[in-house]
């Protein structure tokens, strides 16, 4: 035991000395936290729309100032042909296009229909058919105007209540998923280099010849990134609570609880790719560009797993971040209790203790 | 001349001896480029809607019945009890909980109004805004038909109405799918990856092992060893584009629209812009973790803040000019309007100008820096 915590403290000493390594590690997620926080919301706002009267009445006036009033929408230059339509989308300064044919208003008074185009840059489908959808909106509401006499007598009105978002806090959104992706990375990040670097440096034979038992080894090379993680945690909670005014309506204990075993989970998962690498490169790689992509796309908060193929929402089980997520989600967002994510916490406890077994045993084969 | 050819030998032969590191830039790229665009759906389907029925009556039978048959809703389940639909969306079962309270049919007949409760999971950010949407364009909908289920149908006012015909069109995606948008931008990702991470590693791992000092030694002289590294990972980054190119057309039947020139042109500037960032890494890094983590700062930063995801217009200001600092946010638009519209040179050249300022901007810093620190 005394053993142990000299290795320990050794490791400790080597990964503080590391001035520039700890302000990156600090430094950066809380920089991540605050940008996204505020930065990311699935809204849409702001879009380039053109329009193109040819009418010049009354009713198109209204309805393009009606446009321009709108927070969606950011009018540009009006159109000035149809093969302008087809350039500025290629520019891409607009995303939505409107037309009014030239009889718009008389049409309107003469035969009761009048006819507006509107045209949507699909490549990005959500974006165009919500934009649609606010342009349908935004004309229906002016012929509504233009008909105040005509109502519809019977009316359910829905009375929407946005559970546990009341304020509509964008980075609600996105807090969970950022916090697990970072973890995810940076935990694994750190560990897999560990063992590595003392076989590509050579002083892995030292470690070889001296009386540690291999789960010391491993357990003093993962300790000190426990603690480095958990006042990473401390201080990304701190940044959510008192800046992005995320408000942890949970059980901040369990919360602790559970990033310890998601971290303790990601370290053992460093910790084995360290053990089956042999080049620091090999292991980064290994665990930052290839882990990246699928952990930002299947744990759920860019993408719903449930529209995903099969396979995806197979591949998506193997993810701890995946269940994390869920958890931060439910615990800190809606302040549920132990009972509501004691699935995800066994899955989570699975992992971890597989992976450290599976590090341990790929360590054994490497000393012998 | 002949000490480039020399170093650019070395580099190539350091490269190929690697076989992790050589299937980590080839084959990753083109395994998560083959995959990973069937994960990355935005399309909102398949919402998972509760509702507690307090009425039993025929109207709730039938908004119900217009509910499941919109093709947005699953039906979850069909609680007793509020309480217990709340359940459901704290279990993560339900996304909605629809709640029609009692005498709904004989309110709604008699005093021409009713309300409905309709609890969302404000914490699904996509997919609970655009469920209670729709939601209530359903409801809406009901709402028409049932003025003309309640009242006589002889209703010819409509006549004398100013009614507005919106004819919609969809350009460039007429199907809506939304991979289109999406291989592209994972492409340019995936490039980016590659560029920006493996020359930071690979020079701070001559640091690290203190291979640099013996070249430091030599009379090679720095540009030529700085043109050493950048070649050979441009060539290879190149290499990874344009099998992305391939696997976007055997996979997913993209060719681009514009031309091929154009893009080549774009990539390679682009990849001198990211191979200058990684130059600039490793200058700043003492070991290859720092690098790494550097590199992986900046990744999220280009992913999240790019456009990728994200409609980079609806972000505040100063985020914006932050996402416009950024190469792959101009990378990835560009790639995606000749892709998918076919646009030539001089509708995005703004876009080149761009490109070619990192370029130059990086990579003079990276030289600078350099210098400094041997």
């Amino acid at each position: 035991m005394k053993q142990l915590l000299v290795f320990i403290k050794k490791e400790f000493y080597h990964v503080f000395r590391d001035r520039r390594t700890l302000l990156i590690l600090f430094g950066l997620p809380m920089v991540q936290i605050i940008l996204f926080g505020y930065a990311l919301s699935s809204e849409v706002k702001n879009i380039g729309i053109a329009v193109q009267d040819n009418a010049h009445d009354i009713h198109s006036q209204q309805i393009i100032s009606k446009i321009q009033a709108s927070p969606y929408f950011k009018m540009q230059d009006p159109i000035l042909n149809y093969p302008d339509v087809e350039k500025r989308f290629k520019e891409g300064s607009i995303k939505c296009a409107v037309i009014f044919p030239v009889h718009f208003g008389e049409d309107l008074y003469r035969t009761g229909g009048a006819q507006i185009q509107v045209i949507a840059d699909a490549s990005d489908p959500n974006t165009a058919t919500i934009l649609t959808n606010y342009l349908n909106t935004i004309i229906n509401d002016y012929q509504q105007q233009l008909n105040p006499n005509i109502r519809t007598p019977y009316k359910i009105i829905p009375e929407v209540r946005l559970l546990y978002n009341e304020e509509q806090n964008g980075s609600l959104n996105f807090i969970p998923g950022v916090i697990a992706l970072i973890f995810m990375i940076v935990s694994t990040a750190l560990t897999s280099v560990s063992v590595v670097r003392e076989k590509e440096m050579g002083t892995m034979e030292i470690l070889l010849v001296s009386p540690f038992k291999p789960v010391m080894v491993l357990m003093a090379k993962a300790i000190p990134y426990l603690v480095l993680s958990l006042v990473n945690f401390v201080i990304i909670l701190l940044l959510s609570v008192y800046l992005l005014d995320v408000e942890i309506r949970g059980s901040l204990l369990l919360l602790f609880g559970e990033s310890i075993i998601f971290i303790i989970t990601c370290l053992s998962l460093g910790l084995l790719i360290s053990n089956v690498t042999n080049s620091q490169q090999t292991a980064m790689l290994i665990s930052m560009m290839g882990m990246m992509l699928p952990t930002l796309l299947l744990t759920g908060f860019m993408f719903p797993i449930e529209n995903m193929p099969w396979i995806f929402r197979v591949v998506s089980h193997i993810l701890p971040s995946r269940y994390y997520y869920d958890i931060v989600k439910a615990v800190m967002l809606k302040g549920l209790g132990f009972s509501y994510v004691w699935k995800e916490t066994l899955i989570l406890l699975g992992m971890a203790a597989g992976l450290l077994t599976l590090a341990l045993k790929k360590f054994k084969i490497r000393l012998s | 001349m002949k000490v480039l050819s020399f170093i650019l030998r070395k580099e190539f032969r350091q490269i190929f001896r690697d076989k992790i590191i050589l299937a980590m830039m080839f084959l990753m790229p083109t395994i998560q480029l083959i995959i990973m665009p069937w994960a990355a759906n935005f399309e909102v389907k398949n919402i998972n809607i509760a509702y507690i029925d307090h009425d039993h009556s025929s109207y709730s039978q039938k908004l119900i019945h217009k509910i499941a048959s919109s093709g947005y809703f699953k039906i979850a389940g069909s609680p007793d009890s509020y309480q217990k639909g709340l359940q459901m969306i704290e279990h993560g079962d339900a996304d909605l909980v629809l709640e029609i309270p009692a005498h709904f049919e004989r309110n709604l007949v008699r005093e021409k109004k009713q309300k409905l409760n309709l609890s969302v999971d404000a914490i699904n950010g996509t997919k609970s805004s655009l469920g209670g949407s729709y939601l209530v364009s359903v409801i809406g909908d009901f709402n028409s038909n049932l003025d003309i289920n309640i009242k006589s149908p002889d209703n010819t006012l409509n006549a004398a109405q100013a009614n507005i015909k919106v004819a919609n069109s969809n350009w460039y995606n007429p199907r809506a799918e939304y991979k289109y948008y999406m291989v592209p931008g994972i492409l340019v990702l995936l490039l980016t990856l590659i560029g920006g991470f493996i020359t930071a590693l690979n020079i701070v791992r001559e640091k690290e092992i203190g291979t640099i000092e013996q070249i430091n030694v030599t009379p090679i002289k720095k540009w030529q060893f700085i043109l050493g590294k950048l070649i050979p990972f441009w060539i290879v980054g190149m290499t990874v584009f344009t099998i992305g190119l391939i696997v976007m057309y055997i996979i997913y039947g993209i060719f681009p629209e514009g031309s091929l020139l154009t893009l080549y042109l774009f990539a390679a500037v682009y990849l001198i812009a990211l191979l200058g960032l990684g130059l600039l890494i490793s200058t700043f890094a003492d070991t290859q973790l720092q690098a790494m983590f550097i590199a992986f700062f900046f990744m999220m930063i280009f992913m999240l803040m790019s456009g990728f995801f994200t409609n980079t217009e609806s972000m505040p200001n100063w985020a914006r000019q932050i996402s416009n600092f950024t190469p792959v946010t101009h990378f990835i638009k560009v790639v995606r309007l000749i892709v998918l519209k076919g646009s030539g040179f001089n509708e995005i050249k703004t876009e080149f100008f761009y490109l070619i300022g990192f370029a130059i901007l990086l990579n003079t810093l990276a030289i600078f820096n350099y210098r400094k620190t041997s």
